[in-house]
């Protein structure tokens, strides 16, 4: 596969072709000892193998006449399994690559289009050669490929905006998907009544679990899709959040009406069972996330001895959160989201910063592999499965899932209004309603359905909906928000400030309904903070990390990333987009010229800072030696100045320059392959103390413990506004202040500008 | 909520409802609470918010209390502090946190978003000098961690330090290295916080208070 290698633009469209030829290569291949053995239970039926009567004959053979040993000999049956699977996956995504390489066609159609397209052909090519196409087995989808992508999505669930919204989230999500349920299945059931559809035979029961399958929203299709539509966050969060609580409505109508659909008849009691179950499902899958997220961050707690398999406990439990739920026929869905939700902050307190980028490297891959995979078997599941197409029914259909969509949105805005702060407006209503896409989901429970003549016209009437609306409603959705001018993502890097006034905020809210002797959201949730703090974080934290308050969290957090990125882009790397200069000497008040400042650095702050300089040592050191040649004017007080020390300080001081002279840089497009943003939430972030093991109670930076000190002649200030005796100034920068104006401008040309996606994608390129 | 009916004075409610713009019930259930507050006196004082047992564990507590005696958030354009205030300017401090109404021009909701930045500004700016200073902000911080034990000065000084070198760098860019920067002055907080959403976020519900938890 060397050929393929050098992507380049135009070689794009070749390699598409030359991955399908290569595909169609082994197909037939593959094909030559073809025996068409009765389907078994593999999910892979690819022509079967046959070598079973093959091999006899060969011994036979052997026997009769002496063979010369065989040198190189052709077996492919042995390896087909995960050879195949391997072809596959390794299609989709030189797929996913191509579409990225070719900027026109990925702006303006989705990336769920393409690769549902890509799978058409394929469906198409194996057609075509008269195979047999891998079928689409809801067993897969539903252990293998979905699983990944509900986690990854409720590991970084932004639960501040998620919570703050519950209410209308749920409605839309419950209320919602059952009126969609119903008013389909009603008015499908209508249609055919009517005689000149020819679609006697429907049943009540039928049409019924016909719309329960159709009404659900699609986590995986919405999530591909607004991703790449970068809408605020509150729309992103409503839609999205809907789309993975309305899987337990879903869960329950299914199961139900398929049991009254054998059963035939419904009475009362089972209507009344059936809610009853829903609670079941929903709150039972809740509470199976808990129980094994509460697990997970338990054994994160001690997983300090044996760091590499700390990611591992993570995707196990959440897995067997899952798998269990799925047991008791809860809610799986819900159940990993609970699961991740609840594990996430302990496990991100406990484990080391190298654990954290695997997780989340991880769970990105996956959910990437099976998202794209999912949608190419959509299309390769179209192009071969048993259709019956009735024109009636699929246009009714797609109809009347818009109508429903629209009119179940509206009607629940009106009285969700009522209740919210910030009310919905209009545009809101729009892109809510028109978000609502359908996905692989509703296939493969279309796909369980039994076999009777029903399944395929629903099949193909879901299969319609299903393109509709990831076709027209995700191409068009782009333009549409642009000219609707709705309000787009915020792009704010993690400002410390706003995260100050975040915490402000809510303690001042707090206060205010205290004063007002009310009861309200900010009570309660003041409330859980206390309880998280003084029982949950001491039992599932390790050791003194359990005291560490958010605040302090997120900005060790950001200054263990700047400090990263800039040693690791080589600290001289760009010249800086910003005008600014600003330093602490400008915020300070003024003090005599004359001062010899170091900043001063706590041990293990200097332990992590060396091994990062020696990692990158090599790409560092030529560099850094010429800059140090104009920095010897820093303080000879220091008599064991040893050249890394040195080097670490300067990349320290550097560091802290560079983070408080960046501004807020506009966004650029990141090239990453799984568009995703990480957007500053409310979490406890990671600080890795696995390489300082001695290191003190509180990442605070003490009092200097050794030579590095700084020391402020202190003379007379006229203008003591700060009284600043920054003698422990910690994070100040103190280098900045040096005489000539030279040194600074040298420095600023170090100073890298750190945008938001730069961070995150040097992080990303470095790791 | 039942018990509009012994309302005093209403003609003093369209008044107050005019200035406050709170509607006529939120204003009755906010005098009950006053008068719950104050042991059915004329006037709050300091001590009577010292009562409230919910805003014992609060960290920014002392601020709370003095942002409904500073005559800054009277909106008469006043200064200094007071000793004890009356249901009118307690109902301009509540008012504050009035939620935006859905069918706003873009100009108003610029107005409150400066009235609730307004609002902040003047509990950071204890001095009263229109600026937010290092030390004031060092103060801020300092408050918000006062409640997490050891970890205390110094980091809040880091915190603070890094807070106020960012406000520079947005407001200022280019500094000469001998200009000192002052403090925060409003004009800077706003563009600071401009991407914050403010009117979103600082608003609590009025109309939702049960009489049970009125007697606390």
């Amino acid at each position: 596969m060397a050929v393929l290698r050098p992507a380049r633009r135009s070689s794009a469209p070749l390699l598409t072709g030359v991955m399908c030829a290569l595909l169609l290569l082994f197909l037939p291949a593959a094909s030559a000892s073809r025996d068409f053995a009765p389907a078994d239970n593999e999910t892979w039926r690819n022509p079967a193998r046959s070598t079973q009567e093959e091999v006899p004959h060969h011994q036979t053979n052997s026997t009769a006449h002496k063979k010369a040993f065989p040198v190189l000999s052709f077996n492919y049956e042995h390896v087909r399994k995960p050879f195949e699977i391997s072809l596959w996956i390794l299609l989709a995504l030189l797929m996913k690559l191509a579409f990225h390489i070719i900027p026109r066609v990925s702006h303006v159609v989705p990336e769920s289009c393409l690769l549902i397209v890509v799978g058409l052909l394929v469906g198409g090519i194996i057609k075509a050669v008269d195979e047999k196409a891998p079928v689409f087995d809801s067993k897969l989808f539903f252990f293998y490929l979905l699983p990944p992508i509900i986690l990854d999505a409720g590991y970084f669930l932004p639960i501040r905006p998620f919570t703050e919204n519950m209410g209308t989230i749920l409605m839309f999500a419950v209320v919602g998907t059952l009126w969609n349920a119903f008013f389909i299945g009603g008015t499908v059931y209508g249609i055919c009544q009517i005689e000149a559809a020819q679609l006697g035979g429907v049943d009540l029961l039928s049409c019924l679990l016909f719309g329960s399958i159709i009404s659900a929203v699609d986590p995986v299709s919405v999530l591909s899709l607004f991703e790449e539509i970068h809408i605020n966050e509150l729309l992103h969060i409503l839609v999205f959040g809907e789309s993975l609580l309305n899987d337990a409505v879903t869960v329950v109508l299914y199961h139900l009406l398929k049991e009254f659909s054998h059963a035939g008849s419904v009475t009362v009691v089972d209507a009344v069972l059936g809610v009853v179950c829903f609670f079941v499902v929903s709150l039972g899958g809740v509470l199976v996330g808990i129980i094994y997220g509460v697990l997970g961050a338990f054994t994160s707690r001690f997983t300090s001895h044996s760091r590499v398999i700390e990611p591992l406990f993570v995707f196990l439990y959440s897995y067997m959160a899952y798998l269990s739920a799925e047991v008791f026929h809860l809610s799986g869905i819900m159940s990993l989201i609970a699961c991740g939700v609840i594990m996430r902050p302990y496990v991100e307190a406990n484990i080391s910063h190298k654990s954290y980028t695997t997780i989340k490297y991880f769970l990105k891959m996956w959910s990437s592999v099976s998202e794209t995979l999912m949608f190419i078997f959509l299309g390769v599941a179209t192009v071969e499965g048993p259709h019956e197409w009735n024109w009636t029914f699929v246009i009714f259909t797609v109809f009347i899932c818009l109508v429903s969509r629209v009119l179940g949105v509206v009607g629940l805005t009106a009285i969700i209004n009522k209740f919210r702060i910030v009310k919905l407006s209009k545009k809101d209503q729009f892109i809510v309603a028109y978000g609502g896409l359908r996905g692989a989901i509703a296939f493969s429970l279309g796909f369980l359905l039994t076999d009777n003549e029903m399944k395929n016209l629903f099949l193909t009437a879901i299969i319609t909906v299903i393109f509709f609306t990831v076709f027209v409603q995700g191409m068009t959705i782009k333009p549409l928000v642009e000219l609707l001018a709705v309000k787009r993502k915020k792009e704010s890097k993690g400002s410390i400030n706003e995260e100050i006034h975040t915490q402000f905020l809510d303690h001042l809210l707090t206060g205010i309904e205290g004063i007002c002797g009310h009861y309200g959201h900010h009570h309660w949730k003041d409330k859980l903070n206390r309880f998280n703090k003084s029982y949950l974080k001491k039992w599932l934290i390790s050791g003194n990390r359990s005291t560490e308050p958010q605040l302090i969290s997120f900005y060790n957090k950001m200054e263990m990333k700047q400090a990263m990125m800039l040693v690791e882009s080589g600290s001289a790397a760009k010249l800086p987009r910003v005008s600014s200069t600003a330093s602490m000497q400008n915020i300070q008040p003024k003090e005599q010229p004359r001062r010899r400042a170091m900043p001063s650095i706590s041990k293990s702050r200097e332990q992590e800072i060396r091994k990062m300089l020696r990692a990158n040592l090599q790409n560092t050191k030529q560099r850094l030696r010429s800059y140090s040649r104009h920095d010897l004017m820093i303080d000879p007080l220091e008599d064991n100045v040893s050249e890394v020390r040195f080097r670490k300080q300067r990349v320290e001081m550097e560091r802290r320059m560079s983070h408080y002279l960046t501004v807020p840089a506009k966004r650029q497009e990141t090239p990453s392959v799984r568009k995703v943003w990480f957007g500053p939430e409310q979490q406890v972030f990671t600080y890795d103390d696995s390489e300082s093991p001695g290191r003190p109670a509180a990442p605070a930076r003490r009092g200097p413990p050794d030579a590095i000190s700084l020391l402020t002649e202190s003379p007379q200030r006229t203008n003591q506004r700060g009284g600043t005796q920054a003698a422990n100034g910690g994070a100040t920068a103190k280098a900045g202040e040096q005489e000539e104006q030279e040194e600074q401008l040298k420095l600023s040309r170090f100073l890298s500008d750190p945008g938001p996606n730069k961070e995150q994608e040097e992080e990303e390129q470095e790791e | 909520m039942g018990a509009l009916q012994s309302l005093p004075g209403q003609p003093e409610y369209i008044d107050l409802a005019e200035k406050t713009g709170f509607s006529f019930e939120q204003i009755g259930v906010l005098h009950k609470r006053f008068k719950q507050l104050s042991h059915n006196g004329e006037t709050l004082r300091r001590d009577h918010f010292n009562e409230i047992p919910d805003l014992a564990c609060n960290p920014i507590r002392a601020q709370i209390i003095e942002a409904f005696f500073d005559r800054r958030n009277f909106r008469q354009n006043g200064e200094g502090t007071v000793e004890e205030i009356g249901f009118e300017e307690f109902l301009v401090v509540m008012s504050h946190f009035r939620p935006p109404s859905l069918h706003m021009t873009e100009e108003q909701r610029e107005n409150v978003r400066t009235e609730k930045l307004r609002f902040l500004f003047n509990m950071h700016d204890t001095d009263n000098d229109g600026t937010i200073t290092l030390e004031e902000y060092r103060h801020v911080v300092e408050e918000l961690l006062s409640r997490s034990g050891a970890l205390g000065k110094d980091t809040a000084k880091s915190i603070a330090d890094a807070a106020m070198l960012e406000v520079a760098s947005i407001s200022m860019g280019h500094m000469e290295p001998d200009e000192f920067y002052e403090g925060i002055t409003f004009e800077h907080f706003l563009k600071l916080l401009r991407g914050f959403e403010i009117e979103a976020k600082m608003n609590i519900r009025f109309l939702n208070m049960d009489t049970p938890t009125l007697c606390k």
